[in-house]
């Protein structure tokens, strides 16, 4: 069975390339806009694992986790965060709100595969 | 026209020959579109003798070239029987009006004669071979020659 | 979808980006501080680097690296956005969209100014959060994740105790590693199973369960976490790979490696060694998440045979008590959801368009022929067809407006082009923008920028005067440019109003007769003079300056306004600036129109261009010379243009008595009286092109369908008012005209 990837992206760039490299990788990709739409489509799309930016408009990628994580149903997803803060603080503050782990951009493919393969059985 | 086309058409191609007084000319079927009755056309100011005008064309305007006066012949005098060949010249669509369509021919090579020498200049420019069949001349218009890319700018400019 | 298209996508993106970034940093220059305007301003510049990167376009992501820094410093309070570090950001805003247009388009930037720039922002940022200077000091490598971020990503050739029988004996050094988690590992969606799966690709590897934490099931907390985990690995990788497998986990989880002196044996390990298996682990976290009684069983029964699957289970215990309600999101409320949009094709729009125009001019057709075959008509047909004029006008009205756009981004553009042409010739400017929102056909505001962008380069440089001459005169040394745009009529209007100072009349004057424009005896009145600056040819700056030069004149400007059916004038006062009135037709697809007859052929007149319509009086004409004539109206006179002359339409003046004249306003000032021959009504035409089958022709602006399905042409009432004016209608001067 293909794995169900949920991508939360205010980029459009970026979204396509994660549709791509997904979708290329043989995973069944689901997309979001930002958090609010992503706590919007995780519902009913149950993904074995999320990728999400952080500086996203209307709910970041902070609130989005913290969403997912008092979800009861969904809250054991694993979340990876795709972002381009690699400082500590970033990092901290989203372990903090619950992610997974973390893929630094620049977007590289082999990473994100990579990352996904190490957080989803 | 791609190079692959041209060789199809090679062995065998099909003309429109139409009737133009008591001459005969053809046109590549490739480069028409489709051919309508005459209908009376919206003059335009400063144009060239030949332009008769524009007509509605399903929502496009078609310039109507009369292609006697064009080749050098007399104005024409369209009547209810003229028709117009609607046809593809480079980028542009013309209408070309002309007395009578008489005949769709399937030639080959051997039918095609070359233009003789005594060809006035005119005649030469456009025209690119002359049919011999059933006893009847047709001459062969190549309507790039007829209408250069830059003709139509070229004619009106010079008015 | 490909890597091409990806990246044209991110273009588009970039230009949505780099206007948000600068709407955002204009609002903030007006002092809005609502920390959503800078939280898009930051934004926008990050995710322009985030594409970039992926594509590796270096220059850009290093210069947006340093942009985001010194945004993120406004962002956290640290840096206060006054207007003197806004003129910074919008000048780097400016830097950003030229490096855009180098990535795609190739070509360099200035590179002295975005390295100026560079050294400002870093200096932003310096000097009010000197720990951010480190990392701003070098961009692009900042960007660049360090080895330690990276590692464990890397791929990793690995075997499988117990799983692949032929992989030889693991070399390298033995590690112990002690693995303890805490809640808080599960909780975030770490699996232990998942670490240890991985660590095994490591080496060769046994796995030791200390279960002696477990409770009895009574007291058993699903949640929790009772495990640890003692492991041996045989490696040649390092330490710091070995942690790198922990490296989301190192937070949650208490973790211990050691380097083993040799091999351990199993006496070593206090508890039950498990050989490790991945065979059952898929189904395992594939299952649904379970009841935490169930799970409870699970662990009991299950957790000294197979530890992989505890890990699972733990992990996915469903919390049975009611939690508390979920709080709304408070960044939710804050901002509203964006309007919906999807983005179509211009192709695919302007087929609709051109449709909708061939369905108007059948439906016309169709009304017609009714009328003329059954002039009594049923009252089910008449009412039958009045309703698909009406649905199809509906349909046009709404096909237009997909294709309206709101000026804006040309307006954003504008404020580009003050602030650097004011900072070249040293002016202090503000450009103020109204109505932006005003929405106008998407080829109008594409053809409207170049003629605006001229006059906004004149008024900097020529309207506004030096900020010492500013002061002198009694005025704020800052000059101020007004742009606005707002509907009137069934077009749009253009304003642009400079607080400069307005029209050097005399010198005005004065050039015109040196350029032979007047004879220096005429008598002109103060609007004529200002108008003037419009004759072709004419200049006012003593030197053609790089800015407004290049031997451009207001003369193009209005010309190219014209050929979008629109016109343009001045008033001016003097000291106190000028007023640039600029009416556009809001579509180019259709035009109101004055159906005429005239030598025979029906032309349409634009509407817009008729002042008024009169029925000449024999009284009222008379002869002027040899050929013309006038008629006056009202006391005064104004000369005769029989249009089938002009058209050449007939070969002698036809009797103006006989015919209709229409009173135009000609652009060039001045009213003209246009003779036809009869007016058959107004309607609303389709605009067709002549150009794509023909050419242009001298006098007409271009075709249209009219209800009968014949052709008529459109009157070109300029070129035709010029050609009167004893300038021929020759094809040079209309593709002048034009072009």
């Amino acid at each position: 069975m293909k794995k169900k990837v949920l991508t939360v992206d205010d980029s459009r760039t970026i979204r396509n390339m994660l549709l791509v490299t997904l979708n290329n990788a043989g995973f069944e990709t689901i997309q979001a806009e930002d958090g609010i739409e992503g706590l919007e489509v995780l519902e009913g799309c149950n993904p074995d694992v999320i990728v999400t930016d952080i500086n996203m408009p209307r709910l970041d990628g902070f609130g989005f986790i913290e969403g997912v994580r008092r979800n009861d149903k969904y809250r054991a997803i694993p979340i990876l965060v795709l972002t381009t803060e690699s400082d500590a603080e970033k990092k901290n503050r989203a372990r903090q709100a619950g992610a997974t782990g973390w893929i630094v951009k620049p977007f590289d493919p082999a990473k994100l595969i990579d990352a996904i393969e190490r957080v989803t059985a | 026209m791609s190079y692959a086309v041209k060789n199809l058409t090679q062995a065998s191609r099909e003309l429109i020959a139409f009737r133009i007084g008591d001459q005969e000319f053809s046109v590549n079927i490739m480069s028409v579109r489709e051919i309508r009755g005459w209908t009376p056309a919206m003059q335009l100011p400063h144009a060239p003798a030949d332009v008769r005008g524009v007509i509605n064309l399903r929502g496009a305007v078609l310039p109507i070239v009369d292609l006697s006066a064009r080749l050098g012949m007399k104005d024409a005098e369209p009547t209810a029987r003229h028709v117009i060949i609607v046809a593809q010249v480079g980028k542009r669509i013309v209408g070309l009006l002309v007395e009578a369509v008489s005949d769709i021919l399937t030639i080959t090579e051997e039918n095609i004669q070359p233009v003789p020498e005594i060809s006035s200049d005119l005649a030469k420019q456009y025209a690119k071979g002359i049919l011999a069949f059933d006893k009847r001349m047709i001459c062969m218009i190549e309507l790039d020659h007829l209408f250069p890319e830059t003709y139509l700018e070229k004619e009106s400019e010079a008015a | 979808m490909d890597m091409n298209e990806i990246k044209e996508i991110f273009f588009q993106e970039c230009e949505e980006q780099l206007a948000e970034l600068e709407s955002g940093l204009l609002k903030l220059n007006d002092g809005d501080r609502d920390p959503e305007t800078v939280n898009a301003v930051f934004r926008a510049v990050h995710s322009i680097k985030g594409g970039a990167g992926a594509f590796g376009l270096d220059d850009l992501v290093g210069f947006a690296h340093v942009f985001e820094t010194t945004l993120d410093c406004v962002r956290s309070n640290k840096l206060e956005p006054n207007q003197d570090v806004l003129k910074v950001m919008l000048k780097s805003a400016d830097v950003l969209a030229d490096l855009v247009t180098a990535s795609r388009d190739g070509g360099g930037v200035d590179e002295a100014r975005s390295r100026g720039l560079v050294k400002e922002l870093e200096a932003l940022a310096h000097g009010e959060m000197p720990s951010a200077h480190a990392e701003v000091a070098k961009p692009a490598k900042a960007e660049a994740p360090k080895p330690s971020d990276d590692s464990g990503f890397q791929p990793i050739p690995f075997t499988f105790d117990g799983f692949d029988d032929d992989v030889p004996a693991a070399k390298g050094s033995v590690y112990e590693i002690g693995f303890k988690p805490r809640h808080d590992l599960y909780a975030k969606g770490n699996e232990a199973a998942l670490l240890l799966r991985d660590l095994s690709k490591l080496g060769e590897m046994s796995v030791g369960c200390d279960m002696e934490q477990l409770p009895t099931l009574d007291k058993l907390d699903p949640e929790a976490s009772y495990f640890s985990w003692k492991i041996s690995l045989t490696t040649e990788k390092t330490e710091a790979d070995i942690r790198s497998v922990f490296e989301f986990a190192e937070w949650d989880c208490d973790l211990d490696v050691k380097l083993a002196a040799a091999k351990p044996s199993d006496e070593e390990l206090p508890m039950v060694p498990v050989p490790f298996d991945l065979s059952s682990l898929d189904d395992e976290l594939g299952s649904d998440t379970k009841a935490a009684d169930e799970a409870a069983a699970v662990v009991a029964t299950e957790a000294a045979a197979n530890v992989s699957k505890m890990a699972a289970a733990a992990a996915r215990v469903e919390k049975k008590e009611a939690a508390a309600p979920a709080p709304a999101p408070a960044q939710a409320a804050a901002t509203a959801a964006a309007g919906q949009t999807i983005r179509v094709d211009l192709d695919r729009v302007d087929r609709l368009i051109n449709l909708v125009g061939e369905l108007v001019i059948n439906q016309a057709m169709l009304s017609q022929s009714v009328i003329e075959n059954d002039a009594s008509g049923t009252s089910a047909v008449n009412m039958g067809l009045e309703e698909l004029q009406q649905l199809t006008r509906e349909i046009q009205d709404s096909v237009m407006a997909i294709r309206a756009q709101p000026v804006k981004p040309v307006f954003q553009r504008m404020s580009r082009i003050v602030r650097e042409v004011a900072d070249m010739v040293g002016k202090q400017i503000r450009l103020v923008t109204e109505g932006e929102n005003t929405e106008v056909d998407k080829t109008v505001i594409d053809k409207i920028a170049e003629p605006l962008t001229h006059m906004i380069r004149n008024a900097v440089d020529h309207g506004i005067e030096s900020p010492e001459k500013r002061e002198a005169a009694g005025k704020d040394p800052e000059g101020t440019i007004k742009l606005s745009a707002k509907h009137r009529s069934g077009r749009i209007l253009i304003e642009l109003i400079d607080d400069g100072g307005g029209i050097n009349r005399e010198r005005v004057k004065q050039k015109a007769i040196d350029n032979d424009l007047i004879s220096p005896d005429a008598n002109l009145s103060d609007e004529e003079i200002d108008n003037l600056i419009f004759a072709p040819g004419f200049s006012t700056a003593d030197t053609i300056s790089d800015i407004s030069g290049r031997g451009v004149g207001m003369d193009v400007v209005k010309r190219s306004i014209q050929a979008l059916g629109g016109r343009i004038s001045i008033s001016s006062r003097p000291g106190l600036g000028s007023t640039f009135t600029m009416s556009l037709p809001l579509t180019l697809a259709v035009l109101d129109g004055m159906v005429v007859t005239v030598a025979g052929q029906t032309l349409v007149v634009p509407l817009t261009a008729i002042v008024e319509t009169l029925q000449p009086e024999a009284s009222a004409i008379h002869s002027f010379g040899a050929t013309q004539r006038l008629i006056s109206i009202r006391n005064s006179f104004c000369p005769l243009v029989d249009v089938g002359r002009i058209l050449n339409f007939r070969a002698t003046q036809a009797n103006p008595v006989e015919g209709v004249a229409l009173l135009v306003e000609s652009e060039g000032g001045g009213q003209r009286a246009l003779m036809v021959d009869a007016i058959q009504g107004q309607r609303q035409v389709v605009i067709k092109s002549l150009e794509a089958n023909y050419t242009h022709v001298p006098g007409i602006a271009a075709a249209t369908i009219l209800g009968d399905g014949r052709v008529a042409l459109i009157l070109d009432v300029d070129a035709v008012v010029a050609a009167s004016r004893g300038q021929s209608l020759s094809p040079e001067m209309s593709l002048a005209a034009t072009g």
